[in-house]
C-alpha cells in the first residue's frame, strides 16, 4: 500500500539507535490528516484519495472547499493534498488518518518540501563550482568564467549554469528511514534532514527508490 | 507542548548526579566486545560542557602515564552505565581548557568544599 501523510517541519535533534550511536533525526508534527474525498476508476478514471491537514479559520475558506469539508464532515483544512492508492475502498469519508495508521518504525519514506530560500545566489553557492584564487595577484575570486566560444555560436548556449535564483524551490529528500512514530501525540522522526524552514509543510510518501518488500 | 522536547523525553536520563565543570567524575562506559560487555571506567576532570538536551555533552580529561587523554562523552548516552561524582572542582571559568597547557600540580582544579556551598 502506498502511504502518504502530511506534516509540519519541527526541528531537529539527536536520538541514540539500539547500538547507543547518537543518529541525527528531523522530528515532524504528522497528522492526524482527513478524508475529503475518495476518486475512483468509474467517476475520474483513476483511484486517489484526497485527504486535508491542519486547521483553518472558517471564514478564509473559499466555497468549492467548504462544500467539500460540508460533505466530508469535517472542520475547514489549510492543506489538501490527494495520493494515488489503489485500495480507495479502504479509506471512508472524513475518516482520521493518524501517523501510526501510515508508518511504522523502519520505513523507508521520501520527504516533499520547500527548500529555504537563498535569494540571488552566485555560482559558487548555487552550482558548487569552485573560486579562484583569494590573492597572488589574482583578481578572479568568486565570478562565472567563461559563457562559451567565441564567433561560432555567437550565443551562450542553453543551460549555462549561470549566478541567479536558489531555493524556495521543491524539494524531495528520498529514502529516509523512520526512527520514531507517536500517534498519539502527531509525532514522526526520520533520520536525517528535511527540506524547509522550521514550520515548513512536509508530504511524507512511500520511498520511491527503496527495494517494496 | 513542544514535540522536540516531547521526543528528547523519550531518552533523557535524569538520575544523574548534578555535573559541573571542574568535577572530577568516574565514568562508567559499557564496552561491547563481541557477544560480552563489561564496564570500563573513565575517570577524569570535567572540562567542558556542550550542547543542551539529549545532545548535551562533556569533555573529560585526564593525564595518563604523563600523557593527557580527552575523552567527549553524550551525557544521555545508553552507553554510559552511570556518572559518579567523585569531587566537587572549585574553577571560575566554564571551559578549562588552560589545562591543557599545564602537569602536575599546576594541572589540579582545586576541590571545592561543601561548606564552601552555603
Amino acid at each position: 500500500m502506498s502511504k502518504f501523510m502530511l506534516g509540519r517541519k519541527v526541528g531537529m535533534t539527536q536520538l541514540f539507535d539500539e547500538n547507543g550511536s547518537a543518529i541525527p533525526v528531523t522530528v515532524i508534527e504528522c497528522g492526524p490528516v482527513y478524508v475529503i474525498q475518495k476518486k475512483t476508476a468509474d467517476s475520474d478514471g483513476y483511484t486517489a484519495v484526497r485527504v486535508a491537514f491542519t486547521d483553518k479559520r472558517p471564514n478564509t475558506v473559499n466555497k468549492p472547499d467548504a462544500g467539500q469539508f460540508k460533505t466530508a464532515g469535517v472542520t475547514p483544512k489549510a492543506v489538501i493534498r490527494e495520493f494515488h492508492t489503489e485500495n480507495a475502498d479502504d479509506f471512508s469519508l472524513g475518516q482520521e488518518i493518524k501517523v501510526s495508521d501510515m508508518l511504522a518504525v523502519g520505513d523507508h519514506i521520501d520527504v516533499v518540501g520547500t527548500s529555504k530560500g537563498k535569494g540571488f545566489a552566485g555560482n559558487i553557492k548555487r552550482h558548487n563550482q569552485k573560486g579562484g584564487k583569494e590573492a597572488h595577484g589574482s583578481k578572479y575570486h568568486r565570478r562565472v568564467g567563461s559563457l562559451g566560444t567565441s564567433a561560432t555560436p555567437s550565443r551562450v548556449l542553453p543551460g549555462k549554469k549561470l549566478p541567479g535564483h536558489m531555493g524556495s524551490a521543491r524539494v524531495t529528500v528520498q529514502n529516509l528511514d523512520v526512527v520514531m512514530v507517536d500517534g498519539e501525540r502527531n509525532i514522526l522522526a526520520v533520520r536525517g534532514a528535511c527540506p524547509g524552514i522550521k514550520g515548513a509543510f512536509l508530504e511524507i510518501t512511500t520511498s520511491v527508490k527503496h527495494a517494496q518488500a | 507542548m513542544d514535540l522536540l522536547q516531547a521526543v528528547e523525553q523519550t531518552q533523557l536520563r535524569n538520575a544523574y548526579p548534578e555535573i559541573e565543570i571542574g568535577d572530577y567524575v568516574k565514568m562508567h562506559l559499557r564496552i561491547t566486545e563481541g557477544n560480552r560487555e563489561r564496564i570500563q571506567i573513565f575517570e577524569g576532570t570535567v572540562i567542558s560542557r556542550k550542547g543542551q538536551g539529549l545532545s548535551e555533552s562533556i569533555t573529560v580529561r585526564r593525564l595518563s602515564y604523563g600523557v593527557g587523554v580527552e575523552r567527549i562523552l553524550p551525557v544521555h548516552s545508553p552507553k554510559i552505565e552511570k556518572i559518579e561524582l567523585v569531587r566537587k572542582g572549585k574553577v571560575r571559568r566554564a571551559k578549562l581548557y588552560y589545562l591543557r597547557d599545564r602537569v602536575g600540580k599546576a594541572a589540579k582544579v582545586k576541590e571545592k568544599l561543601a561548606a564552601k556551598k552555603a
